[in-house]
This record gives structure tokens, C-alpha cells and sequence, in this order.
């Protein structure tokens, strides 16, 4: 079938990285949806042992294994897998060595542990190796078993080193078989079809961590994708009223008169509560126009941009699928 | 109704100015999950400490570039600076944790030259100073057991690294340990150390068989350079492990007091509870709650469904939209207070003595002293807003 037009065409990896807590998990939760649906097959990969991707969609903890796990809107199927460094490496071994029982000795000997403090290097190449396993993998008749694969990445200060594989293994390896496995996970990760999306809160540190980020992504030559905007709170107020509020300039006197006409008040009582108010109202005025900075600084980076509403009452499922939409109504998926 | 603890009857409030005053307290630790204000927490206190005359130190470990711009922290260079700009009598100096070179001064403090020479260029060792998980932490804690021992200063307040869970900053230290005694690392190093024929042997079929794998998998430079590493390491190790434990003693000393700070969501509160829980358990002194980044409305009387039933009925009239919107915001406001207040009242049922002190969110980042000190009063519960 013919995928509409979209701002990802061509990409088949769409890693998912920013500050911790902004909503990773969340947003590739939803991109996941967006891209399975009309039809296609998409495999969503958490990395780092927590089981968010079950917590997110309501589940039992994932074995590591591939299983569907959801419906995208008009058909289409997002299917889940947890990865897990130690089963990674005994698959790892067993597919390019036949070596199981070896694999399990060392399994038993702690090694994945021993790695993961001493080299996370070698630990990320087992974790990207199978994401990019995946993303290649045909099936008997040569076609892509997977459309699009959507990997919940570690956090923005060590997304350049967990996919920028080849170089951290070649200081400790620069040759042989874990070598020769980097590179080929390189070939994935480093071409056109890779995006490395970012999300943020129109925060300071977030923002600040996104455009890091970016330099740091460009600079080890991997491609960057957009940046989800997450969390973002509709302004109820009109635009002239958060400008006056923001200069000082903003009157309480028609507020009073309007809690007045809405029976909430009255005399002195309404000029008390209105300029109570008044209060409030500076204050989501400054906040507006902090975001309004972050936005811009986010709009400096050139990046294609999406924003994804707060969801006021948390994300449930129904709010996973919302969230999917505003992803396709965007152009993102 | 207790204002500062946000209303929540039974909790005690936290006194933080009494901490701060106190000669005694020597060392506060302001620990909690990721992004709820701890460094910012850490640098307020400190500013308030010195602006009431004490002479403190601020250990920060990740503060906002405009923050740490602001405390005239432009480099990472590990050592204490003088903050500018602080009134009264006290004095401020602040730091941010340069993490490898920590790592490197213990190397160098605890082997002799030319060990420190092969651990330091040693590829392994690299990669294990600049991204080992607990690194950050267990230097945390070395730098603030050598600024304690420096007897530099009269107060010293540390931040804790940016883990997802408070606990790290724990247990880091003692995991580096367990990894160096792994079964591993001793069989790594076993050929070079162990005498006796018999465990000679048992250790060398092991190693023969590891080392086998490992060679094909990565090489024999690769495992020469694990071995040379591992073994001078456990040499130094000794050394480390006892300053670890001095420190984690100093963590139970009287004179420290634990802040722990959440911010009052379901998942930063959970982590202050376990964190709570396991101070008691390794009797380390709590100081108490900081929920920092709470929102109250100045008009708290209204309700939210008061609030929003009028703006509907402004609406459906057609009338004073500003108004109906000024009421709506008003209503998501004091919704989103009441949820906060749901998710704090676990923490409070479950620790009902732990002192607690609520921190408005400030519209705004804080990344100027001026803020630093506003923060620095609503820590102490002693902000009034400016009429
Ligand atoms: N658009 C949204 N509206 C409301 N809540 C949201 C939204 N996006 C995320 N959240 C909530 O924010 C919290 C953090 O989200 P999530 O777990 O996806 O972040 P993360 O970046 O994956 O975190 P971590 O760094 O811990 O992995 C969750 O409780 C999630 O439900
Ligand atoms: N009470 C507050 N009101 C508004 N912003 C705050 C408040 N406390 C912290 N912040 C902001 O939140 C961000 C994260 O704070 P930080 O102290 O760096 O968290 P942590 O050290 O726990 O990761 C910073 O940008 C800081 O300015
Ligand atoms: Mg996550
Ligand atoms: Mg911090």
C-alpha cells in the first residue's frame, strides 16, 4: 500500500530521545500508533529494563519476544519488545557463533553486569544490534517484516554514545567480531533511514538539553529527526489579555464586572476576588511567555516541530491513541 | 489547616532556617528523583545559609547553565569559587562536580606512579570514569568526605547526580564495590594471583574457558587490556572502598541533616517515600520534605466547579468572555492543586512525622540569585509576596 505523505518517508528507525520524564516512553507510545496505522506493522523497543511500554499500554510485564501488543487506528498492528541485554548477547551468540552453552557460562558469571559497568559500549551493541536486527530482518520472500521500528531510547545525555556504537567500542575493541558487529549496527543508525526525534517540555532544561543535543548528534554525523513538544497547555486566555497581563497592564475592572454578571461576587467582594484574580492571570502570563522563548529557541534549531497537548488527567489508553492523532494530524506519522 | 505544609493537618513543618542556624549542622544533603529541584533546592539553601551568616559550600552536580552562569560557575574545574553578590556577613563559595578528574585523584592519591600511569591510560579505566551508572555518585560523595575533611568549611551542602531514583546516590558506592568482588572479575584475575596448585588449576580451567570466549568475541588485546586494568585496580581498591566507608559514616553523623525534595507527582513522591524509608533503615538523619513546585491559587475560596459552572453560564449568555476564560483557568487551577494535594497525602499517611514545607512553582525558572533567595524564603516558609 502507499503511505501518505509524510515528514518521515523513508525512515525506518525512529529513535526517540530527550531529557528524563518528558514523556519518552509516552511519545513513542503514540508514534508507534500513528505509524502502524492504515495498515502497516510497526515494532515498538524499550531498552532499559522497566517494562514501560507494558505500564504505558495497560499489560503484563513483556517477555523478550515480539508480540503484538495493539491495534492502530484503521488497522495496523504495533507489536512490542522489551529487550534485555543478557538474552540479547545469548542470541548474539548463538546466531553468529552457535555458542549458547558458552554464552550461558558467561550469562551465569555475571558478564552483562561486568559490561555494563565497565563498557555500556559493549552492552549497547547487543541492544542496538537487535533493534537494528529488526529493522533489517526480511521475511522468506524478501520483503521488510517491519515498516517502521520506534526504539524508547535512553535519555539526551547518552544517546550520542548508545548509538554511536562503532566509536565506543573501537577505543576498547578495534578489531575482530564485536567490532565488525558495531559497524554493521553503524550502517543502520548513521543512514537516511534513521531519525533521532527529540521530546521536551517547553522548559529551560529541556529546551537547553534538546539543542545540546542536536549539535552533539550532528557532530557524531547521525541524523536528527523532530522535536515533540510534549505537555503543552492550551492557553484559554485571549492573546491581547496574557500580553496586557504580562506588561502590568492588565485591568481587574472588567473582571469584577464579569464576576458580578456571573453571580460570584459582589461590591467591594468582586474588586477583592478580581484582583485576586489578577493574580493568577499575571503569572500564567509570564509562564506563557517563557514557553513562547522556549519556542522560539526550539524553532532557531530547524528542526520540523509537533506539539502534544497535556493530557489533564494523565495518560490512559484513550489518551495513547489521542495522542496518535495529533501525531498524524501533523504530518509526524 | 497548616498553610505551609499545604494543608495537610498532621504533617509537622520543616523548619529549614532552625537547620540552617543550627552551629551544629555541618552538612546538608538534598537528595529525590530526577527534575524536582534538587540542585536549585541545594544552591537556595546555601545562599540562605551564608545570607544568615554561616561560611557554606555548595557541592552542585548538574545545575542549569544559566544557574550555575549565575553563581559565577562558568567551568568545571572542581574547585570551590566565590559567589558574588551575597549579602551579610556569611560567605558563600559553590562548585560543580567534575566527575573523571575526582575519579583520577583517587587513582593517583591511592597507587604508586606507575600503577596510577597504567590505570589512568588505561581504555577500560576511561570508559568506566566518564560513564559508569554510579560514578557520578560515588564521586558525589568523595568530593563532599573531602571537603568535610578539608575542615575548609563551616557548612557543606551537596547535591545529589540526576538518577531516576534518589537511591542511587546510596547505593552507588557500595555497587562499584560488589562489581570489583564479582566472581568475574576474580577469575580475571586469578592467574596473576592465586598460589596454591589447586585452586591453581580450578581457577585456570575457568579462566582458560572465559578467556577463550572473550577472545573470540572481542580479541586479545582487548582482554589483555581488561586483565592489566582489573588487576591494578583491585590494587588500589582497598584504598577506596575504606574512604567510601568513612563517608558513608559521616552520612550518619549527627551534624548532617537529609533534605529530600519531590515534587508532588505520583512518581517523585513514591521515590521520597522509599528514600525516607532508608534513611531510617541505615540511620541517617532526616531533615525532612521539600515538595517543591506546588501551585495554590491566591483565591482558594473559589472552587473549581464554582468556577467553571459561572464560566459556562457566561458563555452560554455570551457575555464577558475574559472573564469566562480568566474562570476556566482558574478552574484548571485549582484542579490541578487538589490533585497535587491527593498525591502528597500517601507520603503524609505513611510518614506522618516527617517534617514537611511546600515550595510554590515560581512561574518561571530560577537561574538568578534574586531567585535563589526568593526559593531560598519559601524553603523557610518565611515568603511574603510583595504587596
Ligand atoms: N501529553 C501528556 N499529558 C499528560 N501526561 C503526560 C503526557 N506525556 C507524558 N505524560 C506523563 O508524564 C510522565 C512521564 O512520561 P514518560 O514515562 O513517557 O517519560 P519518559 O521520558 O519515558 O521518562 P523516563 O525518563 O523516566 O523514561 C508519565 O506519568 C506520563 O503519563
Ligand atoms: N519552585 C520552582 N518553581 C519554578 N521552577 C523551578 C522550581 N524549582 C525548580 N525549578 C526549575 O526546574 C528545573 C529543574 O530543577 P533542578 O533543580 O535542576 O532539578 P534537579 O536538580 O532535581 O534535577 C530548573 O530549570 C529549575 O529552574
Ligand atoms: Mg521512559
Ligand atoms: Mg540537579
Amino acid at each position: 500500500m502507499k503511505a501518505r505523505d509524510t515528514d518521515w518517508d523513508g525512515v525506518r528507525l525512529h529513535v526517540v530521545t530527550g531529557k528524563g520524564g518528558t514523556g519518552k516512553t509516552t511519545v513513542a507510545a503514540a508514534l508507534a500508533l500513528a505509524l502502524a496505522a492504515g495498515g502497516r506493522k510497526v515494532l515498538l523497543v524499550e531498552v532499559e529494563g522497566r517494562q514501560g511500554i507494558a505500564q504505558i499500554f495497560d499489560l503484563p510485564p513483556l517477555p523478550y519476544e515480539e508480540r503484538k501488543i495493539a491495534v492502530a487506528p484503521g488497522g495496523g498492528d504495533v507489536y512490542a519488545l522489551a529487550i534485555d541485554p543478557e538474552e540479547a548477547m545469548l542470541d548474539y551468540l548463538e546466531m553468529f557463533y552457535g555458542m549458547r552453552r558458552a554464552g550461558r557460562a558467561l550469562s551465569k558469571l555475571g558478564i552483562v553486569d561486568f559490561a555494563t559497568t565497565i563498557a555500556p559500549g559493549f552492552r549497547d551493541v547487543l541492544v542496538t544490534g537487535k533493534t537494528t536486527e529488526a529493522v533489517r530482518r526480511r521475511d522468506k520472500n524478501g520483503r521488510r517484516v517491519y515498516d517502521a521500528v520506534v526504539l524508547d531510547a535512553p535519555p539526551t545525555g547518552r544517546i550520542v554514545r548508545f548509538l554511536n556504537v562503532t566509536n565506543e567500542v573501537a577505543g576498547l575493541a578495534r578489531m575482530g567480531p564485536i567490532k565488525n558487529h558495531a559497524d554493521l549496527v553503524n550502517g543502520v543508525v548513521a543512514s537516511p533511514e534513521t531519525a533521532v526525534h527529540f521530546v521536551t517540555l517547553l522548559e529551560e532544561m529541556p529546551v537547553q538539553e534538546t539543542i545540546d543535543g542536536l549539535a552533539e548528534l550532528r557532530a557524531a554525523g547521525l541524523p536528527p529527526g523532530g522535536v515533540f513538544t510534549n505537555m503543552v497547555r492550551s492557553s484559554l486566555l485571549p492573546a491581547e489579555a496574557v500580553e496586557a497581563a504580562s506588561a502590568g497592564r492588565f485591568d481587574p475592572d472588567e473582571l469584577a464586572l464579569g464576576l458580578k454578571a456571573a453571580g460570584l461576587a459582589d461590591g467591594a467582594d468582586a474588586a477583592a476576588v478580581a484582583s485576586a484574580l489578577a493574580e493568577e492571570i499575571v503569572e500564567h502570563a509570564r509562564r506563557t511567555e517563557l514557553e513562547r522563548q522556549e519556542r522560539a529557541s526550539l524553532d532557531a534549531s530547524g528542526r520540523p516541530r509537533y506539539e502534544l497537548p497535556l493530557l489533564p488527567d494523565g495518560v490512559d489508553l484513550a489518551g495513547l491513541y489521542e495522542l496518535a492523532e495529533s501525531i498524524r494530524t501533523q504530518g509526524a506519522a | 489547616m497548616n498553610e505551609r505544609t499545604g494543608g495537610h493537618r498532621d504533617a509537622p513543618v520543616l523548619d529549614l532556617d532552625a537547620i540552617v542556624d543550627d552551629r551544629n549542622t555541618r552538612i546538608i544533603v538534598c537528595c529525590g528523583s530526577g527534575g524536582v529541584g534538587k540542585t536549585t533546592t541545594a544552591a537556595a539553601l546555601g545562599l540562605r545559609a551564608a545570607e544568615r551568616g554561616r561560611s557554606a559550600v555548595v557541592l552542585t552536580v548538574d545545575p542549569a547553565r544559566r544557574l550555575a552562569q549565575s553563581m559565577g560557575l562558568t567551568e568545571l574545574d572542581n574547585t570551590p569559587r566565590p559567589v558574588a553578590g551575597v549579602d551579610g556577613e556569611g560567605e558563600l563559595h559553590a562548585m560543580m562536580l567534575d566527575m573523571k578528574r575526582t575519579f583520577d585523584e583517587i587513582i593517583e592519591a591511592h597507587a604508586d606512579p606507575e600503577r596510577a600511569r597504567q590505570i589512568l591510560t588505561n581504555p577500560f579505566y576511561q570508559s568506566l570514569s566518564s560513564s559508569f551508572s554510579g560514578t557520578q555518585e560515588y564521586m558525589a560523595m568523595e568530593k563532599l568526605g573531602q571537603l568535610r575533611r578539608s575542615g575548609d568549611w563551616d557548612l557543606i551542602i551537596v547535591d545529589t547526580p540526576p538518577s531516576r531514583s534518589a537511591l542511587d546516590f546510596l547505593d552507588a558506592p557500595e555497587r562499584l564495590g560488589r562489581f570489583l568482588d564479582g566472581r568475574l572479575i576474580r577469575l580475571l584475575t586469578a592467574p596473576a594471583k592465586v598460589g596454591g596448585r589447586s585452586a591453581f588449576k580450578l581457577f585456570n580451567a575457568g579462566f582458560g574457558f572465559v578467556a577463550g570466549t572473550l577472545t573470540k568475541l572481542l580479541g586479545a588485546q582487548v582482554l589483555k587490556d581488561l586483565q592489566t586494568f582489573v588487576s591494578a585496580l583491585d590494587a588500589v581498591f582497598g584504598g577506596f572502598r575504606a574512604r567510601a566507608d568513612q563517608t558513608y559514616r559521616l552520612l550518619q553523623a549527627p551534624g548532617t541533616a537529609f533534605v529530600v525534595v519531590a515534587a508532588p507527582e505520583r512518581d517523585a513522591m513514591r521515590e521520597a517515600s522509599y528514600f525516607v524509608e532508608r534513611l531510617a533503615e541505615e540511620r541517617m538523619p532526616l531533615a525532612g520534605l521539600v515538595v517543591n513546585r506546588v501551585h495554590r491559587s491566591p483565591v482558594s475560596g473559589l472552587s473549581a466547579a464554582r468556577s467553571s459552572a459561572a464560566a459556562e453560564d457566561l458563555e452560554a449568555r455570551g457575555e464577558h468572555e475574559l472573564t469566562a476564560a480568566v474562570l476556566r483557568l482558574h478552574a484548571d487551577r485549582m484542579q490541578l492543586a487538589a490533585r497535587e494535594h491527593r498525591e502528597q497525602e500517601h507520603f503524609v499517611s505513611a510518614h506522618p512525622t516527617v517534617p514537611i514545607v511546600q515550595v510554590p512553582a515560581m512561574p518561571t525558572d530560577v537561574h538568578d540569585l534574586e531567585g535563589l533567595r526568593e526559593v531560598g524564603a519559601l524553603l523557610a516558609g518565611r515568603w511574603r509576596p510583595a504587596a
